[in-house]
C-alpha cells in the first residue's frame, strides 16, 4: 500500500506521455517516409514522428537540440513496423527525461537492432501476402466493372493498417525494450510463415485463374466417321428446307451431352492438347521462366518489355491470339 | 475544368501516397478509379485499375530499391482511357509501363535532392526547433506530390488530339500483339511476389493451389479459406513450432514458449 503511495508522488513529479501525444505520434508515423533520402532514408520522417514526444518531455533549447539530434540518425525500415519501434523509443525517451542512465547510444541501437529483423517479417506480410492477396480479390471485381472492388480494397486496407500502427505502437510503447525478445520469439516467426503459406497458396491459385495464353495453331485435322460427332450439316439442312424432326434434335441434344465433336472434321490446336495435360501449364511454365530471369537479376521492367515483344512477334506469326 | 481540377488533385495525392506507401492511392486499383470518376467515366476507371492491379502487383520497395512507380503509371493512364482521348484498356496497359519507369527515374531524383533538405532539417535541429523539422518533412512530401502532379498537368495541356494521333500511327500487328501480351504479362507480378517469399518450405502449397485452380471452379473466398486452413492447420502439425512449447525447441526460450502458448489460446478459442 505504502509501496504506490510512493509511487504516485514519484509520478506527480515525473513528465508523461499523454494519450494525446500516443495519438499525435500514431498519425505522423503516416508520414514516415515523406523525406526518404538516399543519405539516411527515413530520418527525417522518424524525427518528425517523435516531435511530440520531443515536445512533452524536454522543454530547454538544448535538450531538444540533443534529442532532434539523435533522432535524424539514419533508420530504415517497413514503413509499417516502424510503429512498434516508435513505440518503444517514446518508452526509453520518456524514462530518459526522468532521470534513468540512458544514453544516445542506447537509443540508437535499440532503433537499429529492431529494424533489420522487423523489416524482415513487414515486407513479407504487408508487400508479400496482404497487398498481393487483397489486390488480386478486389482487381478480379473491378475487371468486370464492379466497383466494390476498389473500395473493398482501400477501406479493408486502411483498416487493417491504422490498426497496426496504433495496437503495435501501443504494445511497443507499454513492453519497452521487453519487446525485442517478444518479436525475436517464435510468434513473429509463426505469423511470417503463415502469412507466407497463404500467400504462396494464393500465387499458385492465381496463375492459372487470370493469365490468358491461347495458342490457336492447328495440330491436326481429322475427318471423323459418320455417327460419332454432331452432324451440323444435316441440322442445318433440315433447318433451311424446314423439315427439322423431333428425333434429329433428340439425338444432338444427347451427342452434344456426351461431348461430341461439332462438325465432321475434328481440329486439334495446340492448346488443346495444352488443356488436356493440365489448364494452365503454359502460363506455369511462363512464370518459372519469368522467375528464372528475376533470379538472374534481370530488372523486371526488361521482363515486362520483353513479354510486350513476345505478345507482338507471337501475334505476327499466328501463334497466339 | 472541374475535372482536370480532380484529376490533377488526385495525382497530388497518388505521387505523395507513392513515397509514404500508407493509403495506397498510388495503387492503379484506387487512383484509376478516382480518375475515372473525376472524368466521368468510372467504370472504365475501375476496369483499367483492376488490369493494372494485376500487373504491378509485385511492385514493392523494399530496403533502399526502388520499384516501378505505380503513381505516374496509373494516373496518366487512367487519365488517357477515362479521359477526352479516350484510349482503349490495353494501350492503357501499353502506355503504363514506359510510365512506370519514368516515374521510377523521377522518384529517385526526388529522393536524392531529398538529402538536401536532411541536411536543412539538421540546421533546424541545431536551433532546437520541432516546427522546421515539421516543415522539412512537409515540404519533401509536396515535391513527391508534384513529382507526379507536374507530368499530369503536361499530359492535359497536350490534350487528347496529339496523344490519338500517335496512337493512330501505331499498326494494327502491334495493337493486337499488345492485347495478347496483356493477356499474361500479370505473370511478371506472380513471379515477383513468388521471388521474395518462395522457400523450398512454401513451394508445395503454391503446387496446391495451382492444381486446384486449374482443374476446379472454386472461387477466391473459398480458395482464401483453404489457404487460411492450410496455414493454421501447418503451424499446429508442424514440430518446428511446437518445440516451443515444452521449453526444449530449437527457437527455444522461455518468451517464445509463451507467445506460442497465447497463439494456441486463441486458436482453442474458436
Amino acid at each position: 500500500m505504502s509501496n504506490s503511495v510512493q509511487e504516485k508522488q514519484v509520478q506527480s513529479t515525473e513528465v508523461h506521455l499523454t494519450k494525446g501525444d500516443r495519438y499525435a505520434t500514431w498519425w505522423r508515423s503516416t508520414f514516415l517516409q515523406a523525406a526518404w533520402n538516399y543519405e539516411r532514408m527515413q530520418n527525417v520522417g522518424w524525427a518528425y514522428a517523435m516531435v511530440p514526444t520531443i515536445k512533452r518531455l524536454y522543454k530547454t533549447k538544448e535538450d531538444r537540440t540533443a534529442a532532434l539530434k539523435r533522432h535524424l540518425e539514419f533508420f530504415n525500415t517497413h514503413p509499417y513496423v516502424a510503429s512498434p519501434i516508435l513505440g518503444v523509443e517514446m518508452a526509453m525517451e520518456e524514462q530518459k527525461a526522468n532521470g534513468a542512465a540512458i544514453d544516445d547510444e542506447a537509443i540508437n541501437s535499440v532503433k537499429v537492432g529492431m529494424m533489420g529483423p522487423l523489416a524482415g517479417v513487414g515486407d513479407p506480410i504487408w508487400w508479400g501476402t496482404v497487398r498481393p492477396v487483397l489486390g488480386a480479390f478486389a482487381a478480379g471485381l473491378a475487371q468486370s466493372g464492379q466497383i466494390l472492388g476498389p473500395i473493398i480494397f482501400f477501406l479493408v486496407w486502411n483498416v487493417m493498417r491504422m490498426a497496426f500502427l496504433w495496437y503495435t505502437q501501443e504494445l511497443g510503447y507499454r513492453e519497452g525494450t521487453n519487446i525485442t525478445q517478444n518479436l525475436g520469439g517464435g510468434m513473429m516467426q509463426k505469423l511470417t510463415t503463415g502469412a507466407s503459406i497463404l500467400g504462396m497458396f494464393i500465387m499458385g491459385v492465381l496463375v492459372p485463374r487470370w493469365t490468358t495464353m491461347n495458342f490457336p495453331m492447328v495440330l491436326s485435322k481429322v475427318h471423323l466417321q459418320k455417327g460419332s460427332y454432331v452432324d451440323t450439316d444435316t441440322l442445318a439442312k433440315q433447318i433451311n428446307s424446314g423439315h427439322l424432326s423431333p428425333q434429329t434434335i433428340t439425338d444432338i441434344a444427347g451427342k452434344i451431352k456426351d461431348g461430341q465433336n461439332l462438325g465432321a472434321i475434328k481440329i486439334t490446336t495446340v492448346q488443346d492438347t495444352l488443356n488436356q495435360l493440365i489448364p494452365g501449364l503454359a502460363p506455369l511454365i511462363l512464370m518459372f521462366i519469368v522467375l528464372w530471369l528475376l533470379r538472374k537479376n534481370v530488372s523486371p521492367i526488361v521482363i515486362i518489355f520483353g513479354l510486350f515483344a513476345v505478345g507482338i512477334l507471337a501475334y505476327a506469326f499466328g501463334i497466339m491470339a | 475544368m472541374i475535372s482536370a481540377f480532380f484529376v490533377v488533385l488526385i495525382s497530388f495525392l497518388a505521387g505523395m501516397d507513392g513515397i509514404l506507401d500508407e493509403f495506397q492511392f498510388q495503387q492503379p486499383i484506387v487512383a484509376a478509379t478516382l480518375i475515372g470518376l473525376a472524368n466521368g467515366h468510372v467504370t472504365e476507371g475501375i476496369i483499367l485499375g483492376g488490369t493494372l492491379q494485376m500487373l504491378a502487383l509485385g511492385w514493392m520497395n523494399i530496403g533502399a530499391a526502388v520499384a516501378p512507380d505505380a503513381a505516374l503509371a496509373s494516373v496518366v493512364s487512367a487519365y488517357l482511357v477515362t479521359g477526352p482521348a479516350q484510349v482503349s484498356v490495353y494501350e492503357g496497359m501499353a502506355i503504363a509501363v514506359p510510365l512506370a519507369i519514368a516515374g521510377q527515374v523521377l522518384t529517385i531524383g526526388v529522393r536524392t535532392l531529398t538529402v538536401v533538405l536532411a541536411h536543412v532539417a539538421d540546421r533546424q535541429a541545431e536551433k532546437g526547433s520541432l516546427r522546421g523539422v515539421d516543415a522539412v518533412n512537409m515540404a519533401a512530401l509536396t515535391l513527391q506530390g508534384l513529382r507526379i502532379a507536374i507530368p499530369t498537368i503536361i499530359v492535359i495541356a497536350v490534350g487528347a488530339g496529339p496523344v490519338n494521333a500517335a496512337l493512330n500511327a501505331i499498326p494494327d500487328v502491334i495493337t493486337k500483339g499488345l492485347a495478347v501480351a496483356g493477356g499474361f504479362i500479370v505473370v511478371v507480378g506472380y513471379a515477383m511476389v513468388i521471388n521474395m517469399m518462395a522457400t523450398p518450405e512454401l513451394w508445395p502449397f503454391f503446387f496446391l493451389g495451382f492444381a486446384l485452380s486449374a482443374v476446379t471452379e472454386l472461387n477466391l473466398i473459398a480458395m482464401g479459406i483453404i489457404g487460411l486452413v492450410l496455414a493454421l492447420v501447418y503451424l499446429q502439425l508442424s514440430p518446428r513450432f511446437n518445440g516451443g512449447n515444452d521449453g526444449g525447441g530449437s527457437t527455444g526460450g522461455t518468451s517464445s514458449g509463451s507467445s506460442g502458448d497465447q497463439i494456441d489460446a486463441i486458436l482453442n478459442n474458436y
